[in-house]
């Protein structure tokens, strides 16, 4: 009767002023990091100062999307009960190119084909019409 | 460390409070102590996990008749109660307290525990806009990760991690106030439980339940109050790191290597000297990167090491010998207390069918989020 089936209801992110273009970025399907301007590194999750020298000339930089899989697990019991239809899913922790780590989900990959150290690249899933969400599947 | 005072864990709160749960424990410690109610001036208090209030020293302070010339509360997740000794020791080197009440526990059930806290999306917290949207279970998935990872960087296998629930739930069959006291397990048991958040199988995973555990901290001078032998701070050492694993530079090594160390300087012991291994346990991981951490054995080998030690009572290298929370339970931060209880109970030489021959200097270690708090404590006697 009523088209309610496509309602997300797992958690969404709430953008800030500050991690609104890394949001925005990915919605448009491309991954934004913030690299200092005093030290030079990439900063991830986005924020006001540079956790490495304390600089406020943060910039956003495109990304490569690339990346290997620094660990993983499989979530086989879901606690949010929003997740429940998921499981099992991969939950994960991905180290980009640029040197950040990312929290993720791997996709598009059997779940005995993950392997600590695979090569991945980003998938930019689009929950809403608002907010995609960075995952990735394999390189 | 004077009195201690300890509640059975139970499954479920049955009709019990946490505050109701503090004032008996704290009763029992009190009096464990040789004090009255009127001696204690200092108030350390763990808070609730499953409870949210302000001003919690004031609220038990009411309750019991305190007045605290030292209160607070410590929060550092599974390592408060840690926290608290040395602190409580801290005040009253400072001369601020001369007996301090150290508190934790709660009236909570694993249904409970699970259950979906009420939303607060006005905190923009970074754990809830990178890593909530995900899906993470809990910190089941963390330890997940930490495990997944170590295995990947070190070899180490799921019979090694398991090997460590059985020789605590060895432990847990000679405590009778153990939540699985008269339950033994066996590798092949561990190993058949299902998988939760691979590699860790639910007996690798510690229980949620209902409980409690206070302790009295007193200056040399109150002592003798009490018919105990006292438990002495000989170091004590902390270091934290943020809550997210990815902000992480290893997620396979703690802040112990510096919390540890301190400690241990700080005592003028070595790792020989230790006769009782008290560590937390909210998983099997933690208690093998906790023993590399804290330089029981080489950073990797927490695999082999596990293998060629019998962690039980009557055991080469007695660790965790309440059953450690895996098989003792988790009353909340009164899981993380269980260490401390469970290595002065040791010292003092009353720990029943479970006693350690000769023990005398403990290690005792605390661990709060995703191994990020650490606190590191050597207690021995005079």
């Amino acid at each position: 009767m009523s088209d309610t089936a496509t309602q997300y209801e797992k958690p969404l992110p709430v953008p800030s002023d500050i991690s609104a273009p890394y949001w925005e970025g990915l919605n448009a399907g491309e991954l934004r990091l913030q690299r200092c301007g005093d030290c030079g590194r990439y900063v991830f999750y986005p924020r006001s100062v540079c956790p490495y020298c304390l600089g406020e000339r943060l910039e956003w930089v495109s990304a490569s999307g690339r990346g290997r899989l620094y660990s993983y697990t499989i979530v086989r019991r879901a606690m949010n009960p929003a997740f429940a239809a998921d499981v099992p899913y991969v939950f994960a922790i991905v180290e980009l190119e640029e040197g950040p780590r990312v929290t993720t989900n791997i996709i598009g990959c059997a779940l005995e084909d993950v392997r600590v150290d695979m090569p991945v690249k980003a998938a930019y899933d689009s929950v809403t019409s608002e907010v995609a969400l960075l995952k990735f599947e394999p390189e | 460390m004077t009195g201690i005072g300890e509640m059975k864990p139970t499954r479920s709160p049955d009709g019990k409070s946490t505050l109701g749960i503090w004032t008996d424990v704290s009763r029992e410690a009190v009096l464990d102590a040789g004090l009255s109610i009127g001696d204690i001036d200092g108030l350390l208090i763990g808070p609730p996990i499953t409870e949210q209030a302000q001003m919690w020293p004031s609220i038990l302070g009411e309750y019991l008749g305190v007045h605290p010339k030292y209160g607070n509360v410590v929060d550092l997740g599974g390592a408060s109660a840690a926290g608290m000794v040395w602190r409580a020791a801290a005040a009253i080197d400072a001369g601020l307290a001369r007996a301090v009440l150290c508190v934790t526990g709660e009236a909570s059930d694993v249904e409970t525990f699970y259950a979906p806290r009420a939303r607060r999306a006005t905190q923009q917290l970074p754990y809830r806009e990178f890593e909530v949207p995900y899906g993470p279970m809990g910190v089941n998935s963390g330890y997940a990760l930490i495990a997944a990872r170590h295995m990947y960087e070190y070899g180490t296998t799921s019979q090694q991690l398991a090997k460590i629930a059985v020789d605590q739930r060895t432990n847990a069959c000679a405590n009778p106030d153990a939540l699985f006291y008269g339950k033994p397990l066996t590798v092949d048991d561990v190993l058949a439980s299902p998988l939760v958040v691979d590699p860790l199988h639910l007996l690798e995973i510690v229980r949620p339940c209902t409980g409690g555990a206070a302790l009295v901290v007193v200056a040399p001078e109150l002592v003798k109050e009490s018919a105990n032998a006292p438990v002495w701070l000989l170091g004590a050492g902390e270091s934290s790191r943020g809550m997210m694993l990815s902000q992480m530079d290893s997620i396979t090594t703690s802040p112990i290597t510096e919390a540890a160390p301190k400690a241990f300087e700080m005592a003028g012991v070595s790792h020989e000297d230790i006769d009782l291994i008290s560590v937390y346990d909210c998983y099997t991981i933690t208690v093998l990167v906790t023993l590399e951490d804290a330089g029981f054995c080489a950073k990797g080998k927490g695999g082999p090491f596990v293998e060629e030690h019998d962690f039980t009572y009557r055991g080469d290298m007695p660790l965790n010998t309440h059953g450690g929370q895996l098989s003792f339970g988790q009353p909340g931060l009164a899981g993380g207390m269980s260490h401390v209880t469970e290595a002065v109970r040791q010292l003092q030489g009353r720990a029943g069918e479970r006693q350690v021959s000769g023990c005398e200097i403990a290690f005792v270690n605390g661990n709060g989020g995703i191994m990020s708090e650490q606190v590191s404590l050597v207690l021995g006697v005079e």
